[in-house]
């Protein structure tokens, strides 16, 4: 019987939710990430192993509660980042992970966008244990580019850059924004989900007001 | 041939060969239309094979052949008995509702809010999926036109009160529309006794053909055509009638035997209890007799539906989910999500859904290979360690 699972996704993406690489919890990792949420249904950990000297990966694996493309993106992240330094780990983009497992329904575009915050955020966990940055400053900039890992999967894009976003207040830990959603169609809520779980769990964030425009 | 064990027979099934061959010659043979009967002969012999299939689904449910309206399937029947009654309604302005009901009805009613002239209201269910009479009555005025409640859940099974919400219907005098597409010849309907004004049901859920259904009507209920054109079905529907499937819509209500929900039943049992063997999973929807004899529904905490079936489907075994991963719209089940449970709970959710032709060995083969593979995917996730 042919798949029909060979039609949404690359026979890479198959091979790898098979028989993903480097999975696994690591004991005493350099650094650790949890991203993603279980009410979103995708989250994964992130653990790696940094040589000081060189500020090079030598060992990452990682968790994973999704679907076939959550777990195959991030599986293949981490081959693609396995050896490298931080500096060029923190270079690698989301359509870097598309393009190179072959490409990706654009409902399952926001696995790949998954794979790499937790990266991201698992770097900078270890740059934070190491003294190497202070924690961000949640202003504008900060929180437009939380909110670029939004897909609107109706267009295939990030919320940003197709301009759904509107303004953006900050004051006092609270976010006041609005979203324009006339280009949503059937994933309105699921973009609405999204944008507050991205922003309410930020640090001195307390409270997260978002102003739905059609 | 690779195995394949169905268990998705609450989104379709298997033709029976039966069918298959009671239609066939309606096809090639006799292709005429009945409404030529006035025009030449050709249609006479279409026209009696369609009135016998009429009179044989009347009789399933306790109706009157005149009462049946061929449609496409339920989803149509159920937009013609909410919108037909709705256009028809020259005063009321309020419907009643679910919130697990199927897309068909619960599209339909926002639509009909958008319009500004009706007021839905959506009823709440319990922990299992049952709708409160309570509840129900309070919902009921004075503009009430007409309640819907489906017969048996899509997802989880539920048997709803028919009975009872029927009484309170008739004794409010409103209309009474019943979603039976999963319940229709697996659980027996009376529209007399149920106090039913409107119900759809589908073929193709008993071993019949696709794109045939019908909408009972009681006698005297007021309903405006959604497809409009000549005099077919009663002028409740357009469109030249599929006599095949009309014939293999009749077969399979007479293939149905008590023998068969019984078989289902059993299997459900072991089914249901072989899955709940895998640590923290949990049955959602009741149990026993209040649940539809071929459904089961388990969420496996821990693990992501789409990632289940995918696996399953590689072992030939064919069910579906309630988690957002596998719809369209990136949104979880809402009946899982109506029953008060968590998104998670719905992410995790696998529904099995079972046919007569299901078997012992096949219920065996599914509890090892959905146990071994949650099992696998446990080992690599990050909740539940």
């Amino acid at each position: 019987m042919p798949s029909i699972y060979e039609k949404m996704y690359s026979p890479k993406l198959l091979e790898l939710f098979k028989n993903p690489k480097n999975v696994g919890e690591m004991k005493d990792p350099d650094a650790k990430s949890t991203e993603g949420s279980l009410a979103c249904g995708d989250m994964i950990s992130i653990f790696l192993k940094i040589d000081k000297d060189t500020q090079r990966i030598t060992d990452i694996k990682f968790l994973s509660y999704g679907c076939a493309a959550n777990i195959a993106t991030t599986s293949l992240m981490t081959e693609m980042v396995k050896g490298k330094t931080l500096e060029e780990a923190k270079k690698l983009t989301f359509k870097e992970i598309a393009k190179e497992i072959g490409g990706l329904p654009t409902t399952k575009m926001h696995c790949a966008v998954l794979s790499i915050d937790g990266l991201q955020s698992a770097v900078r966990n270890y740059e934070e244990k190491q003294g190497l940055v202070k924690i961000p400053k949640v202003d504008e900039s900060f929180v437009r580019s939380r909110l670029r890992h939004v897909m609107n999967p109706k267009l295939g894009r990030d919320i940003v850059s197709t301009g759904m976003l509107g303004e953006i207040k900050i004051e006092q830990g609270r976010i006041e924004l609005d979203l324009d959603v006339s280009r949503a169609g059937e994933f309105e809520n699921y973009i609405v989900e999204e944008v507050n779980e991205r922003l309410k769990n930020l640090p001195t964030v307390k409270e997260v007001k978002i102003n739905v425009r059609k | 041939m690779q195995k394949l064990v169905y268990l998705d027979n609450a989104t379709t099934t298997k033709l029976d060969p039966e069918v298959r061959k009671a239609m066939e010659p309606y096809f090639t043979e006799y292709y005429g239309l009945p409404t030529a009967e006035y025009g030449h002969s050709f249609g006479l012999k279409v026209k009696e094979a369609l009135e016998e299939a009429r009179e044989t689904v009347a009789k399933s449910i306790r109706a009157e052949a005149e009462e049946i309206v061929f449609t496409s399937g339920s989803e149509e029947s159920n937009n013609l008995a909410i919108k037909g009654t709705a256009w028809a309604s020259k005063d009321k302005s309020h419907l009643v509702t679910s919130k697990i009901e199927r897309m068909s009805v619960l599209n339909v009613m926002k639509s009909l809010e958008n319009t500004g002239r009706f007021k839905v209201s959506l009823l709440n269910v319990d922990g299992e999926g049952f709708v409160d009479l309570e509840k129900l009555k309070a919902a009921i005025n004075k503009e009430t036109l007409l309640v819907s409640v489906q017969h048996a859940n899509q997802e989880i099974g539920t048997i709803q009160d028919i009975v009872e919400i029927g009484k309170v219907c008739r004794d409010r005098g409103v209309l009474f529309h019943v979603d039976a597409e999963q319940s229709f010849t697996k659980l027996p309907i009376d529209v007399e006794k149920m106090n039913i004004d409107l119900l759809s049901i589908s073929a193709h859920l008993i071993h019949g053909p696709k794109g045939i259904g019908a909408l009972y009507k009681r006698k005297g209920v007021k309903l405006k055509p959604v497809l409009e054109g000549a005099y077919h079905e009663f002028g409740l529907r357009a469109g030249a009638e599929n006599i095949p499937g009309v014939v293999g819509f009749g077969k399979a209500v007479e293939l149905v035997e008590e023998t068969q929900i019984a078989h289902m039943r059993r299997l459900r049992d072991s089914l249901t209890e072989g899955l709940l063997k895998t640590s923290d999973s949990r049955l959602n929807g009741p149990k026993g007799d209040k649940r539809l004899c071929n459904n089961v529904n388990i969420t496996f905490k821990y693990v992501e539906g789409e990632a289940v079936l995918l696996h399953l489907d590689m072992r030939g075994i064919i069910v579906t989910t309630g988690s957002a991963c596998f719809s369209r719209t990136l949104e979880p089940s809402h009946v899982i999500l109506a029953l008060g449970l968590k998104h998670e709970d719905a992410h995790g959710s696998v529904r099995f859904s079972l046919s007569r032709y299901s078997t012992r060995e096949e219920m065996d083969y599914a509890i090892d290979n959905a146990k071994a593979v949650v099992e696998q995917l446990r080992r690599i996730s990050p909740v539940g360690r």
